[in-house]
C-alpha cells in the first residue's frame, strides 16, 4: 500500500510534504488535484479534506490534510532515524517545535502574501499586484526575518545544529519569494539568512521539490 | 525554581497556556507584563520572546514562546497521564495533530479579528468597530464552525472521544467571542458545536482559566 499525496507539483503545501519525503527516501504518488476546475472543492476531494485545499494525505486507512500536520505524521512513522523532529525528550522536542511554530505564526502570512501578490494574483486572476499592500508585507517579513537573522547568527539551523522540520517547512515559500518576486533582497542582504537558506536549499531533497516549482508568468 | 508564566490572566494567549496548567494540575507564577507601557518589546522580556508577544514560559533553564509550544511541552513533560496528548503512536499524535492545526489555521485567524473589532480596538486603541470587516471575519468564522458542526455530529471532541489541546487551545478566544461580541450565535446555533462548548467550558481547569478574561467594553 503506497503513499498517496493529492495535490500538485507546483504548489507550496504540496511541495512542504514532498520535501519531507523525498528527506525520508518514501515510495509515493502524487495524485494530482485540479484546482482550475474546483476538483479541491468538492467530493471525492472535500472528503480527505473539509476546508477543500491541498494537499492531502492517505497512508493505507489513515486520511490527513494540512501540510504541516502530514509531515510531522511522516516523520514519526517512518523517519525516526532523522533530525527532522527530535522527540527523545520534552525539551528536545519544544525547540523544534519553538521554530515549526514561528514559521506558522510569524513568516507564514507576510510571505504567502507577497507571493500571492507577484505570481498567484496576475498569473491565476489576471489581477494587479497592489503595491501598497506589497509594501506593507515586505516591512513585516523583514522584521520576521530580522529575528531570524539574530537566531541564526547563534546556531547552524533554525532549532539547532541540525536540519528539522522547522527549516524544512520554510523551503517552497521561500523558493517563490526568491524566483517570481522582487524581494530576494529581504534574505540576501541578511548575511547569516542568506548562509542558511543556501544551506537548506542545497540539500538534494530541497533541490528535486524546488525544480517542480515553477510557472511561466 | 519553579514554572514560571510570563503575561497577563486577561490574555487570550496567555489563558490558554493557563488552561493546561490547572488541567495538569501545576504549580507555578504568572509573572506580570505591562503591555500598557511597552515592557513586551523591551529587555528583559524581549529577550525570552523576540517578537515582543505574551506569554512566555520559564521552567528552569528552559525559556519558551508562543502558546501552543508552551502547552504542547507542558503536556509532554508533565501530563503524560492525561489524553491532551496522544503520543504513543503516530496515527494517534497526527489525529490530534491535525485539529491543533486546524484551530491555528482555520479558527484563529477569523475568531481573532472578530474579537479585535468588537474588543481590543475600541478598548486598547480607542478605536470604532469596522462593521463591514467584522461582519466579514464573522462570515469566514461560521464556514469554519460549519466544518467543526459536521466534524462533532461524528465525535465527541475535536480529535476523538477524548478532550485533548485541540479543544482547549479553542478556549480564550471563544471565551471573548460570546462574552465580548455579538458574534456569540457563531457557537449557539449549531447544536453539535454548542455541546461541545458547553462540554468544554464546564470543565474545572477552563473555567479558572476563564475566570481571568474579564475584558469587556
Amino acid at each position: 500500500m503506497v503513499l498517496k499525496l493529492y495535490g500538485s507539483p507546483v504548489s507550496t503545501c504540496t511541495g512542504r510534504v514532498v520535501a519531507v519525503i523525498e528527506e525520508i527516501g518514501l515510495e509515493y504518488e502524487l495524485v494530482p488535484v485540479d484546482l482550475t476546475t474546483g476538483e479541491h472543492k468538492r467530493p471525492p476531494h472535500i472528503e480527505r479534506n473539509p476546508f477543500g485545499q491541498i494537499p492531502a494525505l492517505a497512508d493505507g486507512d489513515l486520511v490527513l490534510f494540512e501540510s504541516r500536520v502530514i509531515t510531522r505524521y511522516l516523520v514519526r512513522k517512518y523517519g525516526k532515524g532523522s533530525h527532522l523532529l527530535k522527540e527523545h525528550t520534552p525539551e528536545e522536542a519544544a525547540a523544534v517545535d519553538q521554530w515549526i511554530e514561528v514559521e506558522v505564526q510569524h513568516f507564514n502570512s507576510p510571505i504567502s502574501v507577497l507571493v500571492y501578490q507577484h505570481l498567484f494574483l496576475p498569473v491565476f486572476y489576471g489581477g494587479k499586484t497592489d503595491e501598497k499592500v506589497v509594501a506593507a508585507e515586505v516591512e513585516k517579513l523583514g522584521k520576521v526575518l530580522d529575528v531570524y537573522e539574530a537566531k541564526l547568527s547563534k546556531t547552524k539551523f533554525l532549532a539547532g545544529d541540525y536540519y528539522s522540520l522547522a527549516d524544512l517547512h520554510h523551503l517552497t515559500y521561500g523558493h517563490y519569494l526568491l524566483t517570481t518576486t522582487p524581494h530576494a533582497s529581504l534574505f540576501h542582504s541578511r548575511p547569516h539568512v542568506k548562509a542558511w537558506w543556501e544551506a537548506i536549499a542545497s540539500r538534494p531533497a530541497s533541490k528535486k521539490v524546488t525544480a517542480a516549482l515553477s510557472f511561466t508568468s | 525554581m519553579g514554572i514560571k508564566v510570563y503575561g497577563s490572566p486577561v490574555s487570550t494567549c496567555t489563558a490558554r497556556v493557563l488552561a493546561v496548567i490547572e488541567e495538569l494540575g501545576l504549580e507555578y507564577e504568572l509573572v506580570p507584563v505591562d503591555l500598557s507601557t511597552g515592557e513586551h518589546k523591551r529587555p528583559p522580556h524581549i529577550e525570552r520572546n523576540p517578537f515582543g508577544q505574551i506569554p512566555a514560559l520559564e521552567d528552569g533553564d528552559l525559556v519558551l514562546f508562543e502558546s501552543r509550544v508552551i502547552t504542547r511541552y507542558l503536556v509532554r513533560k508533565y501530563g503524560k497521564g492525561s489524553d491532551l496528548l496522544k503520543e504513543d503512536t503516530p496515527v494517534e499524535a497526527a489525529t490530534v495533530d491535525q485539529w491543533i492545526e486546524v484551530e491555528t489555521q482555520h479558527f484563529n485567524g477569523p475568531v481573532s479579528a472578530v474579537v479585535f473589532q468588537h474588543l481590543f480596538l475600541p478598548l486598547f486603541f480607542g478605536g470604532t468597530t469596522d462593521e463591514k470587516a467584522a461582519a466579514a471575519e464573522a462570515e469566514k468564522l461560521g464556514k469554519v464552525l460549519d466544518v467543526y458542526e459536521v466534524k462533532l455530529s461524528k465525535t465527541k471532541y475535536l480529535a476523538g472521544d477524548f478532550y485533548s489541546l485541540a479543544d482547549l487551545h479553542h478556549l480564550s478566544y471563544g471565551h471573548y467571542l460570546i462574552a465580548a461580541t455579538p458574534h456569540g450565535s457563531l457557537i449557539h446555533s449549531r447544536p453539535h458545536v454548542k455541546a461541545w462548548w458547553d462540554r468544554i467550558t464546564s470543565r474545572p481547569a477552563s473555567k479558572k482559566a476563564a475566570a481571568g478574561l474579564v475584558l469587556s467594553i
